[in-house]
């Protein structure tokens, strides 16, 4: 049984590595997509451009346009005049706020009555929108503060001169620390759930095509009359794939690692072990694919409908938290969302077996579960 | 070019869309798919943020900041502990994302008229989720600060004083900052360069792999009319799905439409023409099945999903990245769809993409009429 196995292997692996560009493909994706969510996706707000409309024109307001650009956080890069001049540049997509200081406004200031400053925000990425009407919200009120203290102390001074030093008044700061991630990189909550992912694409579909293809060219019949058991050729197909998954698992955690300096702070070795856990799903999942399809490009479609629902559902780029209930529920059933939490986890935090082993059970009753599943339904396809 | 060869490719190729009912069911089930999945689980909204929080003070003082926190709908306490391994391990185990501490003697420190600072510990490795859990947190300590100060002040100064400036905010297009409104439009862009790579990038080599390309040859086609026969008849599916797009986002999602139809189905068309000779000119580059799909995903949904700004905003990206976005593009497609669900706008102001996607269109046409020729040959 070994003897017919290894030969099988050997077919796969020559057939797998035999033509140049088929070797790039097997490298490049999880490369390509390596480098897109290190460096291109990115969540973080930093030099928002913004129009800035100063209708008072007094030093309290070029006071408070200061304080704007000396966070880093907004870019002036262009002054409105006129509401006209507002609606071209936000249509335009020119800036995405435009902050608007009211006539008067130094003025209300000075009496210490309430004046408000007006912030236009294009609203059409929520997120961004939500980040950057947060930060000037931050700046607005840092203003409003130091302004009150500057008033309150005058106040208390003009009358009781000697009172100075009752003039303190109480604050309350927020120290925040933020744990793993202290520089709010997105890369480092990016990078760590591509490992994931590519394991998953890769075996996916690469044993469902190597199936299917051998089908739709016709050569599966050759190898049924061969005295090869339908078990032997499972693995002689699975076990290729496990090994180029396993392979671009190594190379993404290196590349993250020295490349991207995302940090490591858990055993590599356990993160290779549940790759191997999680493998058992995906290639099971292929299994059970390449019985369902006859020709290559409905086993493309069925696994792209596999794969997709997997990816989104997993919080590897839209955070679970955030959905509605149901589907919440939904993504309990999904083995790459454990994975995910697993690899992140391992990455990130440093845990260890002691906090993820029920992650890890249910990939491996999953994938126990669809292997199983799988191995009946391609036996009796064969026979 | 003959007209009658053209129809000859064009019906041939719709009998093998229509032949193969699998195919191109998933075909049409896949814009349905996508919509719910990313309109119903694409949510970058943070709310109800999980939270433990560890009082060492356990005065007045310190359940009334307690209590601005319950009043915010923005977290959820979970709970109150008395030590910080028990946000450590709320934490490790995900089951909360933030942790307030309020130090021993902060009631003493807010009666002195000091500074007292509150302790906030965040959970970082989702870093959007983070950075705007942080946000809000900060901004329901400044306001209850401020709050604190004017009260303080009023009662000693014996006089009314408000707080002094006010940040009105007001937001245009997407008012309610929904994601959906924001999601759907975009993933148009998304849906159509996915059947440039399911549908088209397969079908040339196919005809390689199955030996019918031979039989073909024999006939009198010329290139050219076969990347146009061919194209079109993907592109009624790909206007079909563009459609269930519209109709889906618009009656079952509620995003707002503010624009000109006859506009959209303008763009889309010149937009799928572009993508469509793409997904052929990879066919007839690759070799097999397997790798024209490869290169077909990595050239176009890859591509279509992060570089577009369709979730991922352009702005933030490295200044390499973003010249590179200039070459997609799904960037322009999203650019104007976006433009006119959510804002109205008009051919004055989006010609410039409109005019992009014609000129990448007459591109990939002439590249795969050409790179048809030479295989041909």
């Amino acid at each position: 049984m070994w003897e017919r196995i290894r030969v099988i292997l050997r077919k796969e692996f020559i057939q797998a590595f035999r033509e140049p560009r088929m070797r790039w493909l097997l490298f490049a994706p999880p490369m390509i997509q390596l480098i897109v969510f290190g460096f291109a996706v990115n969540l973080d707000v930093d030099h928002a451009r913004i129009a800035w409309m100063d209708m008072d024109r007094t030093p309290e307001s070029r006071d408070l346009r200061e304080r704007f650009e000396g966070t880093g956080l907004f870019d002036v890069v262009a002054l409105a005049r006129s509401e006209q001049d507002v609606h071209q540049l936000l249509d335009r997509g020119r800036v995405q706020a435009v902050v608007r200081v009211l006539p008067g406004f130094a003025r209300d200031l000075a009496r210490g009555r309430s004046t408000e400053v007006q912030m236009l925000v294009d609203g059409t990425n929520s997120n961004t929108a939500s980040l950057i009407s947060g930060y000037a919200g931050e700046i607005a009120a840092g203003f409003a503060s130091d302004r009150m203290a500057l008033q309150q102390n005058g106040r208390v001074l003009a009358r009781s001169p000697g009172a100075a030093a009752n003039a303190s008044v109480p604050q309350v700061v927020a120290r925040s620390r933020v744990w793993f991630n202290p520089d709010l990189h997105s890369r480092n909550y990016f990078v760590p759930g591509v490992v994931a992912n590519i394991i998953m694409m890769v075996t996916l579909m690469l044993t469902t095509l190597a199936i299917v293809r051998e089908k739709e060219i016709g050569t599966m019949e050759q190898l049924m009359v061969t005295p090869m058991r339908p078990i032997e050729l499972m693995l002689g197909k699975t076990l290729p794939f496990a090994a180029v998954g396993l392979l671009d698992a190594t190379l993404i955690t290196s590349a993250a690692l020295l490349v991207f300096r995302v940090p490591l702070h858990g055993s590599f070795l356990l993160l290779l072990f549940c790759s191997l856990l999680f493998l058992m799903t995906s290639l099971g999942a292929g299994l059970l694919l390449s019985t369902i399809s006859h020709t290559q490009q409905q086993a493309m479609m069925s696994s792209f409908f596999f794969s997709t629902p997997a990816f989104m559902l997993s919080g590897f780029a839209f955070p679970i938290r955030n959905m509605p209930l149901p589907v919440q529920y939904l993504s309990y059933l999904n083995p790459l969302r454990y994975f995910i939490e697993i690899v992140r986890g391992i990455f990130l935090k440093g845990v260890g077996v002691s906090v993820l082993w029920p992650q890890m059970a249910i990939l491996a009753v999953y994938g126990a579960a669809v292997l199983t599943l799988s191995a009946l339904r391609f036996h009796k396809k064969l026979d | 070019m003959s007209y009658r060869r053209l129809r000859a490719i064009f019906v041939k190729e719709l009998h093998h869309i229509v032949r193969d009912a699998r195919s191109l069911g998933l075909a049409l089930a896949m814009p349905v798919l996508m919509l719910m999945l990313y309109g119903y689980a694409l949510s970058l909204d943070v709310d109800r943020i999980p939270t433990l929080v560890y009082d060492q003070d356990q005065t007045e003082a310190s359940r009334d900041l307690v209590r601005q926190f319950q009043g915010s709908r923005f977290f959820d306490i979970r709970g109150f502990v008395d030590n910080y391994g028990a946000i450590e391990r709320g934490v490790d185990r995900n089951r909360i994302l933030m942790g307030l501490v309020i130090p021993r003697n902060y009631s003493k420190h807010v009666g002195a008229g000091r500074t007292a600072p509150v302790q906030i510990l965040l959970d970082g490795s989702d870093s959007n989720t983070a950075s705007i859990a942080k946000g809000y947190a900060e901004s329901v300590v400044r306001d209850y600060s401020l709050e604190l100060r004017t009260d303080m002040l009023n009662r000693r100064g014996g006089e009314h004083s408000a707080v002094p400036v006010d940040a009105r905010l007001r937001v245009w297009y997407n008012s309610s900052l929904e994601s959906k409104n924001y999601v759907v439009p975009g993933l148009m862009a998304v849906i159509l360069m996915i059947i440039a790579a399911q549908l088209t990038s397969l079908t040339i080599a196919r005809e390689w792999e199955m030996g019918t390309m031979e039989q073909l040859l024999s006939t009198p086609l010329r290139p050219a009319e076969m990347v146009l026969g061919k194209m079109l008849a993907y592109f009624a599916v790909g206007l079909t799905d563009a459609a269930i797009v519209v109709l889906v986002g618009v009656f079952v999602f509620q995003v707002p439409f503010r624009g000109s139809v006859p506009l959209l189905a303008l763009s889309t068309c010149v937009f799928l023409f572009g993508t469509l000779f793409w997904g052929i000119f990879i066919s007839t580059a690759a070799k097999t099945q397997l790798q024209a799909y490869q290169m077909g995903l990595l050239s176009t949904f890859l591509p279509g999903l992060i570089l577009s700004g369709f979730v991922w905003a352009i702005e933030s990206m490295p200044k390499v990245i973003q010249a590179i976005t200039y070459i997609v593009p799904a960037r322009y497609f999203v650019t104007i769809v976006k433009g006119i669900f959510l804002k109205g706008a008009g051919i004055r102001v989006l010609w410039g993409e409109l005019a992009f996607l014609a000129l990448y269109a007459a591109i990939m046409f002439i590249l795969a009429t050409r790179k048809l020729s030479q295989k041909l040959v």
